[in-house]
């Protein structure tokens, strides 16, 4: 009944996408509660100077045209707010298009430059993204984002993303700790208990990581040193996510440069590759996922998820679908060993666990072990905790969403931009701090993500000096 | 002739917590910034009704007002939506109504202690995705007369309408089966 992605994708390397395309520059404002002295125009402006510093033999003349993107026009209520971005860089008459998915905004608006840029329309590509969540109380802010989900049949129940993003961890948990680690508990009702409980413990360790990280990211919104027991007692909001398995509200903005290869070797000594890029969608109603079989990754095997009904409710098809398109145009067969670092969309702590699976770094079921191998923390990095794996695969080594913030229409252009410096070793400049920077990082991924998984991106980054 | 001393009744602080109380009372007031240096922050209200036609969705909708909830059927693909769609997601084909049972169990659920302004006197409240035997989807509803302890995966579950409808997704419930709660 279902087309199998994996088998409709099939691209070649470099082929399908035309020229190369390559990241030379990036900025990104620090993200916070709220800029009540920068309007979105100058936010955006901001990040623009600093990506433009950064090479200085650009000049705007130069730039062919731009993707803007922001998520909600709720946030903003001014409706065609990227024609003012573009108006206030001073880019017109040069052509431009706002982007616009949910969650994935940045990285979408990303993979638009990318395309720009690789089909020949244009020789450098501006991306910009901002968001201004402040304005608005909390809740209301909730408010806004859960009419990003349907609303005949979602919204009126208690429209609450925390709300839905828990309904699919639950699911996540019974499938893989109760009927896994706790199959052998003949009782159901101790069996999902313990179950839960285990589950806390290990969505914790994300937090700790990703707040952790973050205390050596001057652009972060919520550095903390946190330890499991802090995440676990901090106010429940969505059972069971607490208050730091969650990201804030922030404002924000980012900015990445994208370039062709004759132009990115002309502005910098180290462009930055986009080798792969892919993008997957799902149903907008989590109630709609069907129940079938796993799109397989080149270095998976079928037998692996015999049983399993795929996605339901607790696994996020989209981000598959992303992540083998993403590797196939790269040419990474076995992401584990051919990827150094990750910058994934950790909204919550659970979906990081689920997007490790999605993105083949572990098989489906194996997500809690592989936080707690320490595998996606940072090495040498004191957590206060074990991690005996420690430096396999870095996730989020920037503090990711969680800890960052997440001002929708930046976050995927934050990650670029992260990515961008860890893949040129120049964090330590930009951070001020080289704590975070992964020695001889060769190859990122970014990955960005729209509602309960609705759409998500995945961009393939590859130093090339 | 605008008065002069005009501004000067706006209130100025060095706290954003505080500026966002004072617009509440006042409707504007003064952010003093140290680098930017003097913000000028008001109220700025917005409200809007929308003419909403539920359309291909109607049926359902007017069928909770009746006690009845409808999922669609794919004859093509022998495929039942819990939550119904009017044309199938895979082949595309117009789909039937098909009555769904007012009997099933919760395949995932939540109880969310925060939620939208619009819901937050509501909490907590519980959230659910409920299966039926025989369909191949699910539906997401709100579970009632039931806390956090006593929930779990697999709970046998039962529909409640609303006796007086706001035609809206709430008007169908779902409570553990054999709940006293309201047939
Ligand atoms: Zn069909």
């Amino acid at each position: 009944m279902e087309i199998n992605r994996s088998e409709r994708a099939g691209m070649r390397k470099g082929k399908r996408f035309g020229r190369q395309v390559y990241l030379v520059s990036g900025g990104v404002t620090k993200f916070k509660k709220a800029h009540p002295e920068m309007d979105f125009r100058y936010m955006v402006k901001k990040a623009y100077d600093y990506a433009m510093s950064d090479v200085p033999s650009l000049e705007k003349k130069d730039i062919d045209g731009s993707r803007i993107s922001y998520f909600s026009d709720h946030f903003t209520r001014q409706l065609k707010a990227a024609s003012m971005v573009q108006d206030y860089l001073g880019l017109n008459p040069r052509g431009s298009m706002r982007i616009e998915w949910g969650g994935a905004t940045g990285g979408e608006s990303f993979q638009s430059g990318f395309e720009a840029v690789a089909s020949g329309r244009m020789d450098i590509c501006l991306v910009a993204g901002f968001e201004t969540m402040s304005r608005v109380q909390t809740w209301k802010g909730n408010e806004f984002i859960a009419l990003a989900s349907d609303t005949n049949y979602d919204y009126p129940n208690g429209g609450f993303y925390s709300g839905y993003y828990a309904l699919m961890v639950t699911r996540h948990i019974y499938e893989y700790l109760r009927n896994g680690k706790f199959a052998h508990i003949r009782d159901e009702r101790e069996a999902q208990r313990l179950a839960f409980r285990e589950a806390a413990r290990l969505l914790s360790m994300v937090s700790v990581k990703n707040h952790t990280n973050a205390l050596h990211n001057p652009y972060a919104q919520y550095p903390r040193k946190l330890t499991i027991g802090d995440v676990m007692s901090s106010e429940m909001i969505s059972y069971p996510l607490t208050r730091e398995m969650i990201c804030t509200m922030s404002d924000g903005a980012a900015v990445a440069i994208l370039a062709s290869e004759e132009e990115a070797f002309r502005l910098t000594d180290k462009p930055v590759l986009v080798s792969g890029v892919g993008c997957g969608t799902d149903t907008m109603r989590l109630a709609d996922r069907p129940f079938g079989e796993v799109p397989l990754m080149k270095h998976e095997k079928k037998e692996y998820y015999k049983g399993l009904s795929y996605p339901g409710a607790h696994s996020f098809r989209a981000g598959r679908a992303a992540s083998i398109e993403a590797y196939e145009s790269a040419g990474v067969e076995n992401p584990m060993k051919e990827i150094d670092f990750i910058e994934l969309h950790d909204a919550y702590a659970s979906s990081e666990i689920q997007t490790y699976e999605d993105m083949g770094l572990c098989r489906y079921g194996e997500g809690y072990d592989f936080i707690e191998s320490g595998k996606p923390f940072l090495a040498g990095m004191d957590y206060g905790m074990r991690t005996p794996e420690a430096g396999k695969m870095p996730v989020n080594p920037s503090g990711g969403l969680i800890a960052c913030g997440h001002p929708v229409g930046a976050t995927g252009l934050m990650q670029a931009v992260f990515a961008l410096w860890q893949l040129q070793g120049t964090i330590g400049k930009h951070f001020g701090d080289a704590t975070l920077q992964i020695r001889n990082a060769r190859r990122g991924a970014i990955h960005s993500h729209a509602g309960t998984g609705s759409a998500v991106t995945v961009s393939i980054l590859e130093a090339v000096r | 002739m605008v008065s002069s001393t005009n501004n000067r009744k706006l209130k100025k602080f060095t706290k954003y917590r505080d500026v966002m109380a004072e617009i509440n009372r006042k409707g504007a007031a003064i952010y003093r910034e140290k680098e930017h240096g003097d913000q000028l922050v008001i109220n700025f209200p917005y409200s809007v009704n929308y003419i909403h036609s539920y359309a291909n969705d109607s049926k359902f909708f007017l069928g909770l007002a009746d006690g009845k909830l409808f999922g669609s059927r794919c004859a093509k693909c022998d495929y039942v939506f819990a939550t119904p769609r009017s044309h199938c997601m895979f082949c595309g084909e117009q789909t039937s109504w098909k009555l769904l049972p007012k009997k099933g169990k919760v395949h995932s659920w939540t109880t969310c202690e925060f939620g939208s302004e619009a819901f937050l006197r509501e909490t907590p409240y519980n959230l659910a995705l409920i299966e039926f035997a025989g369909v191949n989807s699910l539906f997401m509803t709100r579970l009632k007369d039931c806390s956090l302890d006593d929930i779990y995966v697999g709970m046998p579950v039962e529909a409640r309408f609303a006796r007086k409808p706001e035609y809206l997704v709430r008007d169908v419930w779902f409570v553990p089966s054999g709940s006293a709660g309201r047939k």
